[in-house]
């Protein structure tokens, strides 16, 4: 026990010693946080729109008026030929380039039928589907508003005719104004806790073995398994001192709602230090450089658990066959578990499978990093 | 440039010994390129749903069919109470549910019009936007579908007919793969430059470069070179296997590609030396590295969040992120297949910000040095 404090003193004195490594792992996470934290909307306003006018009459002037007024839509030009929109599609400067034909005002007039051609770039799919989705549902809108004045001025048949119509009502659970930030802040905040501990530890023993200090540690009476909770003990230490600190940004910065129990929040939290900084150290086990540890960190680690934790990527719409890998990350498991605790508010009793298997990942681990650094030893 | 090639050379032998960071380097790029792009989608299929039919009736049984043949949709549950729906919404296992209200039937028969309630799981709310979306038309279609039936259907005064170039399927891999491509190949530049200045300051071999005769800049040069054609290389790997496996199509100039994936491949590059010139040691080299390039690239590149949404402080930002232009100049090259007349924009931003970092690095060495 004795030995183990020593060598958790002397790794935070090699922390204090290093005062900018210090600062990085204190104060990124914070401005990382601020910045992707206002990123991460899929919440898409502001579609840039370009819309050619070959009619130029009152109607036409009138629907893009509505465009104008919309939120979700900016008006990049306004332009009198279909031509010219290749352009503003071309240089991506408008995702969605909306034609009104001449002859529009008449078509509406006297057939009733009017027609307005939109195309969208699809060179970025989501966008354009959710853009196409908005212009759709606005004219649409438009498109009811003008059967209804016709209506009014007693024009459209069959106005008379009881039939019935279902009316869908929507209710949406957890996040009922649909905000895409409560759902991605657990998120950051668990990736950016994962950047920095796993980085901190998988430089923590290979580091030694590089300056050529691994020699002197072993040829005193510390043990592997007390190698290891030295190292990780201070990293720890840090750990919990970023999670305190961007947890509190969330909460009181973005007023992420946190409807569950803080407590079993902050008890989780810890468990999954525990994984991250296990996998750190079983990295610095199996790598002769660091530069090895990092490159092993980041492709094999990193970088799956970034974009196969359903971080972003919602793991229901991967293929059967990729699905059952996802179990393998940590941070799928403790992905659950915040968005369980901050945007449902339910405890361990919903989520105890999450919390097991990540324990039982974080143990694991750390019972790896012993056994490869003992066999090293020997 | 003869001290650039030595350096270079030097380097070179230093790569080769490390035998795992050069496999790494050259293999691992495309390979999780596959897996990622096989793996990631937008497209939402098979969302479970939950009914609550209180009717049982032949309109109720119709309405969950048409959600059910729709093939977006698949029935997961029969929930008979509140708090079945409770339950099943809390612990994930649906992520809808459709609540039919006792007396549709007669209702509708009566020329009502009747409230189907649609619960929906919104923790995250683009799919949630998503599937809104299909269960609103699919009600929609349904209740048109009586007009239909009792013959009284008039056509809508306005109508919308769309188009969608570049992609006209909506394929989310051809607006993915792009964005893993930028990702990939950057995380892959910085990860390898940013050490290779910090370690030779580390294990105290600085000094004896230091006394050589070789000028920051041409050491900086001499660095990056053989980085540059092991990322050349991944990068060509890696958008071969794009075409092939998904399909990517290339529509515009191969020379053109080749010139933005090498500016590209030399200000991630650049950064990463800038980084390894800032850096004391190793440990701090690689933390600045992974900040700075695995969330940034990721989120702020216009990759998965529009940047046309963001914040207007937030769209400064993004100009720092050489994949903003990569992946503009990428998607119009490969999808869009538009020549420099269009893409001479992004092109020079990414020079100047290649040249950039690389000026960085050397001032900032030199500094150190004297």
């Amino acid at each position: 026990m004795r030995r183990i404090r020593f060598l958790i003193w002397k790794e935070l004195i090699e922390l204090r010693r290093d005062p900018r490594l210090f600062s990085i792992v204190i104060i990124a996470p914070i401005v990382q946080l601020f910045m992707l934290a206002y990123a991460a909307t899929t919440d898409i306003r502001d579609v840039p729109v370009v819309i050619s006018d070959a009619d130029r009459s009152t109607a036409s002037r009138e629907l893009i008026q509505r465009f104008g007024a919309s939120p979700s839509f900016r008006l990049v030009a306004v332009t009198t030929s279909s031509t010219d929109v290749d352009r503003y599609l071309e240089r991506g400067d408008a995702w969605l380039a909306v034609t009104i034909p001449a002859g529009y005002d008449d078509a509406l007039a006297a057939r009733g039928g009017g027609a307005v051609q939109i195309i969208a770039d699809g060179s970025d799919a989501n966008s354009a589907g959710v853009s196409l989705g908005y212009a759709t549902n606005l004219i649409a809108g438009y498109g009811q508003e003008l059967s209804a004045r016709r209506a009014a001025l007693g024009v459209s048949p069959g106005a008379g005719a009881r039939i019935g119509a279902l009316e869908p009502r929507v209710r949406v659970w957890f996040n009922p104004r649909l905000q895409s930030r409560d759902f991605m802040i657990p998120g950051i905040v668990a990736l950016l806790l994962l950047l920095v501990t796993t980085n901190l530890s998988a430089m923590g023993i290979v580091r030694e073995r590089e300056v050529g200090t691994l020699e002197q540690l072993n040829v005193t009476p510390l043990r592997r398994s007390e190698l290891i909770v030295g190292k990780l003990v201070p990293y720890g230490l840090v750990g919990v001192v970023d999670v305190v600190l961007v947890l509190s940004v969330a909460v009181l910065w973005f007023e992420v709602p946190l409807r569950g129990s803080i407590v079993q929040l902050f008890a989780m939290t810890l468990v999954y230090l525990l994984s991250t900084l296990g996998l750190g150290l079983f990295v610095s086990t199996i790598s002769s450089t660091q530069q090895q540890a990092m490159m092993t960190a980041v492709f094999f680690f990193l970088m799956p658990m970034v974009l196969l934790s359903g971080f972003v990527f919602p793991i229901e719409n991967m293929p059967a066959v990729i699905q059952p890998f996802t179990y393998l990350l940590p941070l799928r498991y403790f992905l659950v578990i915040l968005r369980a605790i901050f945007m449902k508010g339910v405890g361990i009793e919903t989520w105890w499978p999450q919390a097991a298997g990540l324990l039982g990942w974080g143990v694991t681990i750390l019972l790896l990093a012993i056994m490869r650094s003992s066999k090293r030893s020997a | 440039m003869r001290k650039a090639l030595s350096v270079g050379r030097k380097e070179v032998r230093q790569i080769l010994r490390d035998r795992r960071t050069l496999l790494i380097l050259l293999f691992v790029p495309a390979f999780f390129l596959v897996i990622y792009g096989y793996a990631l989608s937008w497209d939402i299929r098979h969302i479970k749903m939950a009914v609550q039919d209180q009717d049982h009736s032949t309109a109720s049984r119709s309405l969950v069919s048409s959600f059910l043949n729709s093939g977006y949709f698949d029935f997961a549950a029969d929930a008979q109470s509140d708090a079945d729906i409770t339950r099943l919404m809390n612990e994930g296992d649906v992520r809808v549910v459709l609540v039919i209200p006792a007396g549709l039937s007669r209702d509708l028969e009566l020329g009502r019009t009747v409230p189907i309630q649609i619960l929906l799981n919104g923790d995250n709310a683009n799919t949630a936007t998503t599937v809104m979306g299909y269960a609103l038309t699919i009600v929609q279609t349904e209740s048109m579908n009586y007009r239909l039936v009792a013959g009284t259907r008039t056509t809508p005064p306005l109508s919308v007919e769309s188009r969608v170039w570049y992609n006209p399927q909506l394929r989310s891999a051809l607006f993915l793969v792009p964005g893993l491509i930028a990702y990939i190949v950057m995380i892959t530049s910085v990860v390898s430059t940013a050490v290779s200045i910090v370690r030779e300051k580390e294990r105290g071999t600085m000094e004896q470069v230091r006394m050589a005769p070789i000028d920051a800049a041409s050491f900086v040069v001499g660095k990056t070179l053989p980085y540059f054609v092991i990322s050349l290389l991944s990068a060509v790997a890696i958008v071969l296997v794009a075409m092939v496996m998904f399909g990517l199509p290339m529509r515009g100039s191969w020379l053109l590609l080749l010139v933005t994936t090498s500016l590209y491949l030399v200000g991630a590059l650049g950064l990463g030396l800038f980084i390894s010139s800032l850096a004391e040691t190793q440990q701090v080299a690689f933390q600045i590295a992974l900040l700075a390039s695995f969330l940034p690239t990721l989120m702020l590149s216009g990759f998965i969040f529009p940047i046309a949404s963001m914040p207007a402080f937030l769209r400064g930002v993004t100009y720092l992120v050489p994949a903003r232009y990569f992946l503009i100049a990428l998607r119009g090259i490969v999808l869009k297949g538009v020549g420099l007349s269009i893409l001479w924009e992004p092109l020079l931003t990414m020079s100047a910000y290649s040249a950039a970092v690389m000026i960085l690095a050397s001032v900032r060495l030199r500094r150190q040095w004297s």
